[in-house]
């Protein structure tokens, strides 16, 4: 499997480490959002069958953090984007 | 005060040199390392402070000569920057003055082993050792790749020269990979 990166082109898929659900950039304030909402945040992933935004590190590479748009029944590549991008066009200031 | 010998990365007291065949391995230690960072939303500043010191800051994925700084793109705004060990060897301290407080600037002398590896063609060497496409690259591409089981950096300064930076502390490991691999090509 090859990862376009955004940056560096197109990547060995072997050179990534793979680390789930992108939905992890969007962390609920701890101290005001409830319990139900930081437990959701930590255990619950859809799971589906179709178009995924999904976290991938570039490790032996630049080291940097992608989101990856992949189909998880083709596993067809729709979208590579760094993370940091991601989550400040999503407001986030880190 | 103690008389202490400085040692190479593979613990002796001069660089080691191994051929093999039509290749060259020549241990580096006269280059001096650090890496400078910029910091969070200081890019412009850092960009100014750099071309007015003399440091090159490469576009990602290369390399770029000068003297006595050179310098390869690490990761998004952060460089590796190399330059003669005689004369910086307090490079961070040099960098830390002429970059102000727009970077973040680390010592890594230390942390890496050097080799230069020449031969009339490396392809078939470098094939055998990662997976970068070494013919098809440009000169000056730098990038971080595997070889065996260690993360290095891979800088092509030709089809018959390149330079590779490892962990210091698995130097014997990453050459003996290059001559275990030197030996299936010739």
């Amino acid at each position: 499997m090859i990862i376009h990166h955004p940056i560096l082109g197109p990547r060995d898929a072997q050179e990534f480490v793979y680390l789930g659900d992108a939905s992890l950039i969007d962390r609920p304030d701890g101290m005001t959002a409830g319990v139900e909402v930081f437990h959701d945040y930590l255990y619950n992933r859809t799971n589906p069958a179709g178009e995924h935004q999904e976290l991938w590190y570039h490790e032996q590479g630049d080291r940097s953090w992608l989101v990856v748009t992949r189909n998880t029944v083709t596993h067809e590549i729709t979208k590579v984007e760094l993370a940091r991008d991601v989550a400040r066009s999503r407001g986030r200031t880190k | 005060m103690a008389n202490l010998q400085p040692l190479t990365a593979l613990g002796r007291r001069e660089a080691t040199t191994v051929t093999h065949g039509p290749l060259t391995v020549s241990e580096r230690t006269d280059v001096a390392l650090a890496s400078v960072a910029a910091r969070k939303g200081r890019m412009a500043a850092l960009t100014k402070a750099a071309q007015k010191a003399g440091v090159p800051l490469p576009d990602p994925a290369t390399h770029q000569s000068g003297a006595p700084y050179s310098a390869f793109w690490t990761a998004p705004e952060m460089w590796f920057v190399e330059a003669p060990f005689a004369t910086h060897e307090l490079i961070a301290d040099l960098l830390k003055s002429a970059l102000g407080d727009a970077a973040s600037i680390t010592e890594q002398t230390d942390a890496w082993v050097a080799f230069d590896l020449a031969a009339p063609d490396l392809a078939p060497l470098l094939e055998r050792l990662c997976n970068v496409d070494y013919p098809a690259r440009p000169t000056g591409h730098a990038t971080r790749t595997m070889m065996e089981h260690l993360g290095v950096y891979l800088i092509k300064h030709g089809p018959d020269t390149a330079r590779i930076y490892g962990p210091r502390s698995s130097a014997e490991s990453l050459l003996h990979a290059i001559e275990t691999a030197a030996h299936s090509v010739w």
